[in-house]
């Protein structure tokens, strides 16, 4: 009786099988997001090679200006919280108000890349002046792509939270719950950055 | 939350195309696209190939006379670029994995099949892209290394058509391992345990988790180099104060795990193979296992034993000569294991055998230099020199493709439905056996004695043992022709293979040949000794 009734158990399982299948596009993106992550280690272990072996040629220096990169950061951790907010609001179905938190995300991003910008136009090195510079530049350069795509897609998500017509529901978080991890990730780089770069 | 899959939208085959059309279509099935992989592969093997060939007949002579130095250069570097990125590292883990593992663990498909369609679709234009950059204004001539400052100052064109396209390698196999470890982990069948999966699920498991935790930087790295080739920045240049030995380290990070990468997976296909023709169990399954993800570990932090001249500091070396040392622990337990599969077997001497068989003697003999080279004071007696050489081509030739080709002798009545020749498949195992140890052998001897690698001309002492080795390359030229025929040959006119010719026990012999759309008519079975051999069918 038991083995039939196990056989049943698996035939059950089997047809859930070929009809559904458990969402691991978010175990997907985990995997793509430690890969991502790999990139940024290799640029950061070559910046402290750098730092421990190569002297920097005469009056260069590895001191930074702080104000406009701790403005920065105090942007992006602002915008994961925001973040946050609209993943809530549109999980208890209000579309408009997830959709305003999520364009003031996509605002602080773009804030995030004006600074930079302006961090850059400011400084006194530029990309091929010394190592130092070069690697600067490499490395938030990366981190700022990725701020790009990220804001991108913040973008498009809160495009698709309007309220008709949109493929962005409480029913259907993936698209929220993948660029918010995408988000934090790009967040904890820049903290990881922040510090080995500027305070280090 | 679950997804529910939507008949229409994954049963698009009235909008694919049939027979072999649908082999140059961005097909979503998953053995369409393992065998995009193999053929894709395969043609950029006759090109690699063809450049080994007049790598050996330009050192069948002491002088550079068959082609201009730099030309020999470029010829170095496509050949092992090609070999490595576009035909080994593509077959043994997107052909068979994509064919394979899917079965394996009891699926439809792939956890991600346009993913998968997409890491396929990368391959060709890149391919195509570091081929053809030999007619733009000379292909790259830094070897498949690109170690700056050489990377730096040959002609730029060539090295950056390399790097776009290593990049675009990269980026598929990133894709691939993604999908790989998705479709292992989540997408087994309910009721299959971990510990009950063939073999190759576990190596390309490992292989993968080094995919995805090592190309990465690898293709930062690239993008470094190409700054310092178009921006003129100072990365990996001296001369504007960079350091060529982080270059160094963070191209070993990726290359020496991308040993693994080819090798791993040919670790899990012969352990699938051998059971199968000793009609034996695969001795330790278990031991397997953990010897499969211990590799992957040291895996991780041996790489700088490549760079022991590197001015590499002393306590470098002991760490990076220990931890390499002890690689040959859990691949010495995987050597004993087969060993111990074919123990008292049931041995059919058939072309997947013998393929079996000399990868195994290959892969040994391979293995014991690779622990000599380990050792920092020989490593600096034969550093870059055709030791070195002799000493990788037994690893990824006599290991791996001996292993491809096994693989394919195996695995040919499933995708087919038709059997290969066993004549001219023994045929071609003897001639390729001579051939690469003919080939290879010898370079031990060279290396020993002083003869530097990448280089077109030598001393002229070594003519005559550089022109056994040119003979056996012959050899192995040749014995590409046998199977070519056998292939078509069998295609067209083969003996009908039937569902299992080979009586196997894994779960993709459990389908008809060739297997359906969505690999089973009806429901998956669930195999719980893939390797249940001579125990009584319960």
């Amino acid at each position: 009786m038991t083995t039939l009734d196990s056989s049943k158990e698996i035939q059950k399982n089997n047809s859930e099988v070929n009809d559904t299948h458990e969402d691991f596009r978010m175990f997907g993106l985990i995997t793509f997001l430690i890969a991502d992550g790999m990139t940024f280690a290799g640029f950061f272990a070559a910046y402290l090679t750098y730092k421990a072996v190569n002297p920097l040629p005469d009056g260069a220096i590895y001191e930074l200006e702080l104000s406009i990169p701790t403005l920065n950061t105090i942007l992006l951790l602002v915008s994961s919280a925001t973040f946050h907010k609209a993943g809530k609001a549109l999980l208890k179905d209000k579309n408009s108000e997830s959709q305003k938190w999520l364009s003031f995300t996509a605002f602080l991003g773009i804030i995030f890349l004006i600074c930079q910008l302006f961090e850059y136009f400011h400084l006194p090195f530029g990309l091929t002046d010394n190592l130092f510079a070069s690697t600067f530049y490499a490395l938030t350069g990366f981190h700022g792509l990725h701020v790009t795509l990220g804001t991108l897609m913040i973008l498009i998500i809160a495009w698709q939270a309007r309220i008709k017509g949109g493929r962005l529901t409480s029913q259907n978080m993936f698209p929220l719950e993948a660029v918010e991890l995408y988000w934090h990730f790009v967040d904890g780089i820049w903290v990881i950055l922040f510090i080995i770069l500027y305070l280090l | 939350m679950t997804i529910s899959i939507d008949p229409q939208k994954t049963n698009n085959e009235s909008l694919q195309p049939k027979g072999w059309l649908r082999y140059f279509s961005f097909s979503l099935d998953h053995k369409v696209i393992g065998i995009q992989y193999l053929v894709c592969g395969f043609l950029f093997y006759l090109i690699g190939g063809t450049l080994a060939s007049a790598i050996r007949i330009e050192l069948a002579s002491p002088m550079s006379d068959f082609m201009p130095r730099d030309v020999y250069n470029q010829v170095l570097t496509l050949h092992g670029t090609i070999m490595i990125f576009l035909w080994i590292v593509p077959v043994v883990n997107g052909a068979f994995g994509n064919y394979l593992i899917p079965f394996y663990v009891g699926a439809r498909d792939m956890a991600f099949p346009r993913l998968n369609a997409v890491a396929f679709w990368l391959i060709p234009p890149s391919g195509l892209m570091l081929v053809a950059s030999y007619f733009v204004e000379g292909a790259a001539q830094a070897g498949w290394t690109a170690y700056p400052p050489l990377s730096i100052t040959t002609p730029q064109s060539g090295q950056i058509i390399w790097i776009l396209s290593v990049l675009l390698l990269g980026g598929s196999s990133i894709f691939g391992g993604i999908n790989f470890i998705a479709t292992i982990i989540k997408l087994r069948r309910p009721g299959l345990k971990l510990m009950q999966l063939p073999m190759y699920c576990w190596a390309m498991l490992g292989t993968s988790l080094l995919v995805v935790l090592s190309t990465p930087v690898l293709a930062g790295t690239l993008i470094l180099l190409s700054f310092d080739i178009i921006a003129n920045t100072g990365f990996f240049n001296p001369v504007l104060g960079g350091n060529v030995v982080v270059y160094q380290h963070l191209f070993w990070f990726y290359s020496h795990p991308a040993v693994y990468i080819m090798v791993l997976p040919a670790f899990g296909l012969v352990s699938e193979i051998l059971p199968v023709h000793a009609r034996k169990p695969l001795f330790g399954y278990t031991t397997m296992v953990f010897s499969i993800m211990g590799i992957v570990v040291l895996g991780l932090v041996v790489w700088a034993h490549h760079m022991f001249t590197s001015g590499t500091p002393p306590w470098m070396r002991l760490f990076f000569t220990i931890a390499t040392a002890f690689i040959a622990v859990p691949t010495g337990i995987k050597f004993f294991n087969w060993v111990a599969t074919l123990w008292g077997g049931k041995i059919s001497i058939n072309s997947a055998m013998l393929f079996s068989c000399g990868f195994i003697i290959n892969f040994v003999f391979g293995g014991i230099t690779g622990v000599a080279l380990a050792q920092v004071p020989f490593d600096i007696h034969v550093h870059d020199t055709y030791f070195v050489v002799a000493h990788f081509h037994y690893i990824v030739y006599g290991g791996t493709v001996f292993i491809i080709f096994s693989s394919i002798y195996h695995w040919f009545p499933k995708v087919t439905g038709k059997m290969l020749n066993e004549k001219l498949g023994i045929l071609h195992f003897i001639i390729t056996f001579i051939g690469f140890n003919l080939c290879f052998a010898p370079q031990h001897w060279l290396g020993l004695n002083g003869m530097p690698r990448r280089v077109a001309e030598y001393d002229p002492q070594f003519q005559f043992v550089n022109q056994i080795s040119s003979l056996g390359a012959l050899l192995m030229a040749i014995s590409t022709i046998p199977f070519l025929i056998n292939v078509f040959l069998s295609v067209r006119n083969g003996k009908d293979a039937g569902d299992n010719p080979w009586n196997a026990l894994t779960p993709e012999w459990l389908t008809s040949s060739p297997p359906p759309v969505e690999n089973w008519e009806g429901e998956a079975p669930l195999v719980e000794e893939p390797y249940g051999y001579g125990k009584e069918i319960s």
